[in-house]
């Protein structure tokens, strides 16, 4: 379904494609409207007032987004000032900027203590519930910007542009937060398979 | 501690630096092709990539909980009485 048909439907009241909307999109962005608030009951009211805002400003939509990051825009503003009255204390990066740590590297720069291999078995425990479980408990500890692209653009596989309307951030930024986010998440997951 | 000036090589503790940019296409040209040789050259960061390109595949496993029957049917009263108004 093409968005320019779905906006039509939309704007002629047609019940049936706000439900696929909602089947498309609600569970994403419950989930990310929790990357700035403080609970998933929170985070499923503000999604909720972002369809609201959907159905009344649908006849303005103009086109220029696709309508997903649209809706995404509408939503990360509404999270974010309901995160600020919240007054949730975002968690400063206590870990630095550094990709990997830099005791990892011999003075020149080389690796001291170069990754143990496991990009080639990482494939075969997707399928792991627990495991998944793991790397989304990863993402909640990221700090607030970096969650937000890395979720957006990683686990809702959004384009790097369409990340940078949702958010209004600069392509070089998003670079920046996702750098970060995705090395924080392989560190986890290098100490988590080491574990195993 | 200081680093070999990039001109000369990358060195590890760059190049893993250099790897979000290289993904998203983002690296001029010629720095592009100094991490590709260091690539080529170095297991350790090789390996690093690979972990970077598995941790992005396993961030898409990730899928959203299922829509509950109640929060859609929810939804869909939300429409009616929106509709109404």
């Amino acid at each position: 379904m093409s968005d320019d048909d779905l906006v039509r439907r939309l704007r002629a009241g047609d019940e049936a494609a706000f439900g696929e909307l909602v089947d498309s999109y609600h569970s994403s962005m419950v989930r990310f409207a929790q990357t700035f608030v403080s609970n998933r009951a929170i985070a499923e009211e503000v999604a909720q007032d972002t369809w609201l805002a959907v159905l009344k400003g649908i006849d303005g939509f103009e086109g220029r987004s696709s309508l997903k990051t649209w809706i995404f825009r509408i939503l990360a503003n509404r999270a974010r000032s309901t995160g600020v009255r919240e007054q949730r204390t975002i968690p400063v990066d206590p870990e630095g900027t550094a990709a990997v740590d830099s005791r990892r590297f011999d003075a020149g720069g080389s690796w001291a203590e170069p990754p143990v291999h496991w990009s080639e078995q990482v494939d075969d425990r997707l399928s792991a519930g627990p495991f998944v479980a793991e790397v989304w408990a990863t993402i909640s500890r990221l700090p607030e910007s970096q969650r937000a692209v890395v979720t957006l653009r990683d686990v809702d596989g959004l384009s790097s542009k369409e990340v940078c309307d949702v958010l209004g951030i600069s392509e070089a930024n998003q670079r920046v937060l996702l750098h970060r986010g995705r090395s924080r998440i392989r560190s986890a997951l290098e100490v988590e398979l080491a574990e195993k | 501690m200081r680093l070999r000036p990039l001109q000369r090589g990358i060195v590890c503790q760059q190049a893993v630096e250099l790897i979000t940019d290289y993904l998203e296409g983002a690296l001029p040209r010629r720095q592009r092709e100094r991490l590709e040789a260091h690539l080529r050259a170095c297991d350790g960061c090789d390996e690093y990539l690979r972990q970077v390109q598995a941790t992005i595949r396993i961030l898409g496993s990730v899928r959203p909980t299922d829509l509950e029957p109640e929060t859609r049917s929810g939804l869909m009263d939300l429409y009616r009485q929106f509709r109404d108004d």
